[in-house]
């Protein structure tokens, strides 16, 4: 199943509070541990991108608005 | 007893406790609060009262009405706390009951910020509230110190039926240093003349503040001066350092105080013969010492954490006869011992002028260090 | 992996009304949602450039450095008073406080009773997470009996330190609270619906029928030992039977409003 979406976590904001992991319905989303913000936080990102919606629950849930959500615009149905 | 290391607040807390501290009501605020967590834990264990009322506003009020029998109690707080207590401590100066009151100082004026200071000095030492009235203020310049006045803080409420504040620099109360603490004191039992307790005990007494007529509030406050001359006449108390010899004086008080003592250390280390004067009482004033010094040394330098408040009170003593200097650091920043020994310096090689005031040429070098203040730093 | 050249929309982006800043708060501290939420709902209603804020003191203190309004900052619970005072001299702005439950419950229970009961046209924004967060982690009158704070270090005991107030409870029964809810801000459905009351209560002000205030559950990770998830199921599992979740005043000329 292609991804419907995807998102952007800013890092400038990201304090790795997981609260957008755990919420995330299809699990997409984990910390970086390969990476750290400016701050020393391990920041989220896409783990299993090809199953995101789009659906926003991520951005609902961060307390930082350090996440974009977007969805692809649906493309006319080819045969 | 052995020496522990421990922080100020806190061991102002436990010393209040072993000197008999009956109630306890405050309020978290900023830097003292540990003193407040302290007696949480430690009162209950002692089957005491602890409460921690819903501003300093109910806090001081609960002080009031716990003083009224004649119990020890005391309350703690920090500057913009203090300030709100200020109603609560005319009522119960105006009622004559005992209590003793911590203020933890911090930068200001207005909400601040965290860091120590001593501004509240003119608040204080005036008596803080409204009306004509005084307390005993007691600036400690270490935590063993702090220690050390907290049980006098209580006997001389009591001696006096007045308040007394112990203010502590917020350095004091958050630093830790090794200090003894002393044995558990028994409460006391016995209950004031005056104390209200029920009917059942004896005669019918009342507690309040309020004289309708006037010549019966003169009477009153007659009474309470009389009270503060006895004060004045017998509780003063200060550390004099280097006084013998000394031809300038360095007059600070709390933490001020034990930094141009470093100060004056390095001083005599150059032969510069210099002192310093460390009230423990700033109210009532060491007015004699003062007086004394005056006649002996050629100028004095007065090293506050304010803008200068303590410095009206020297120079009211030292009434021009020779010249007082100022240094000060205001808002929370705390000098360091070279600061002051730069000052020490200035005093000893400068020409001093003795027109105008002290804190309008400190402004003037403080410019040259900090900029002229224009713009609203809010953030 | 993701298409870029494929056409996209955006679903969400941070709010205009938010300051570029980084907030100070902890991770994962539902602060930072509330005034996402407060920023939204003022952006969707074109109500930024009208708006002052009034910052409380507790965690939130610096909150005017957080939106792109105008705001002062009041003193300890004096924050309803400040309200008052900016909404009756300038009628036509939307004048908000924000409180946690110290500022609010504790030290300002005489003012935010005095600001309903006067049916003040303001909105409150009020934070509990059943502690004193800025000063370490108190007990807070919102605290639930049993908890552990550092001031009730053996747990909040009911006989000595009495019960904790269910603010919107208490607040709904004044003649002058038009709109006096509770939500949640523990799961992104509670937080959808925090949203909802958030924008009924400011449209409560903009339509001019009286005090709102929306009571919201919030965490606080840091001074209840928890992580930021933990914090979230202790919400669920004991704050919600003690702060149920609900509408305990809508007036009825705020029921007519249709959002």
């Amino acid at each position: 199943m292609p991804a419907k979406g995807y998102i952007v976590v800013n890092e400038l904001y990201c304090k790795a509070c997981e609260l957008c992991v755990t919420d995330c319905p299809h699990d997409v989303l984990a910390l970086d541990m390969d990476h750290l913000t400016p701050k020393g936080y391990h920041p989220a990102h896409m783990v299993l991108p090809e199953a995101c919606t789009g659906c926003g629950i991520c951005a609902i849930v961060c307390p930082d608005a350090a996440i974009t959500v977007y969805r692809y615009e649906k493309q006319k149905a080819e045969a | 007893m052995a020496k522990e290391l421990i922080k100020g607040n806190t061991a102002v807390a436990e010393a209040a406790l072993r000197a008999g501290l009956e109630a306890y009501f405050g309020y978290p605020i900023t830097p003292q609060t540990e003193l407040l967590e302290h007696l949480s834990a430690r009162m209950p264990e002692l089957g005491r009262t602890f409460v921690q009322a819903e501003s300093e506003l109910g806090a001081i009020n609960m002080v009031y009405g716990a003083a009224c029998t004649g119990k020890r109690v005391m309350t703690s707080s920090s500057s913009p706390g203090v300030s709100l207590m200020m109603e609560g401590l005319s009522y119960i100066a105006g009622t004559e009951v005992p209590m003793v009151l911590v203020d933890v100082v911090r930068g200001g004026p207005g909400l601040g910020n965290i860091a120590p200071a001593q501004g509240d000095y003119n608040q204080i030492v005036h008596g803080g509230g409204h009306g004509d009235y005084r307390m005993i203020v007691l600036a400690p310049a270490s935590v063993q110190e702090a220690v050390d006045l907290t049980a006098l803080a209580f006997d001389l409420a009591e001696k006096y039926r007045t308040i007394t504040c112990i203010m502590m620099d917020g350095s004091i109360g958050q630093m830790m240093e090794p200090a003894e603490l002393p044995p558990m004191q028994p409460l006391k039992e016995e209950i004031p003349d005056w104390a209200v307790r029920g009917t059942r005990f004896g005669e019918r007494r009342m507690l309040t503040s309020i004289n309708l007529d006037p010549p019966a509030q003169e009477v009153m406050n007659f009474r309470l001066m009389k009270r503060w001359q006895e004060i004045e006449a017998n509780e003063i108390r200060y550390k004099g350092y280097y006084l013998d010899d000394a031809e300038y004086v360095v007059v600070g008080f709390g933490t001020a105080g034990r930094i141009s003592l470093s100060a004056v250390r390095a001083a005599r280390e150059k032969d510069i013969k210099v002192g310093l004067l460390r009230p423990i009482t700033v109210a009532p004033f060491p007015v004699d010492v003062l007086d004394d010094l005056t006649e002996k040394v050629k100028s004095f330098l007065v090293v506050e954490m304010n803008s200068g408040q303590m410095l009206e009170d020297v120079r009211l003593v030292v009434r021009g006869r020779k010249p007082v200097e100022f240094f000060g650091r205001m808002g929370g920043v705390v000098p360091f011992p070279d600061e002051v020994l730069t000052e020490i310096k200035r005093l000893v090689d400068g020409s001093l002028i003795t027109e105008g005031h002290p804190r309008d040429r400190w402004l003037s070098r403080l410019a040259e260090t900090i900029g002229s203040g224009e713009n609203n730093g809010s953030n | 992996m993701v298409l870029t050249d494929a056409p996209t929309k955006i679903v969400y982006e941070r709010p205009e009304a938010l300051d570029p800043r980084v907030t100070h708060y902890c991770p994962g501290c539902t602060h930072g949602v509330a005034h996402r939420l407060v920023a939204e709902v003022l952006e969707e209603m074109g109500e930024v450039e009208n708006t002052i804020g009034v910052a409380s003191v507790g965690c939130s203190v610096f909150a005017y450095n957080y939106f792109k309004i105008d705001f002062v900052e009041a003193a300890h619970g004096r924050a309803p008073a400040m309200a008052t005072g900016i909404k009756r001299v300038l009628p036509d702005r939307t004048v908000f406080t924000y409180q946690g439950d110290g500022d609010l419950a504790s030290i300002g229970m005489g003012e935010i009773v005095g600001a309903a009961s006067r049916g003040e046209q303001i909105t409150v924004i009020f934070l509990n997470n059943a502690t004193y967060g800025m000063t370490g982690g108190q007990m807070a009158p919102t605290t639930l009996p049993g908890q552990v704070t550092s001031s009730s270090p053996t747990g909040r005991d009911v006989k000595r330190q009495g019960y904790p107030i269910q603010t919107a409870e208490l607040l709904s029964t004044l003649e002058g609270s038009s709109y006096i809810v509770r939500r949640s801000l523990h799961n992104s459905r509670e937080v959808r619906r925090a949203k909802q009351a958030i924008r009924m209560a400011f449209e409560v002000q903009k339509h001019g029928l009286g005090f709102s205030l929306v009571e919201l559950l919030s965490t606080c990770p840091t001074n209840w030992g928890m992580t930021p998830v933990e914090a979230r199921d202790w919400i669920e599992e004991r704050m919600l039977t003690f702060y149920p979740l609900g509408d305990y005043k809508v007036s009825p000329a705020v029921a007519e409003i249709k959002l």
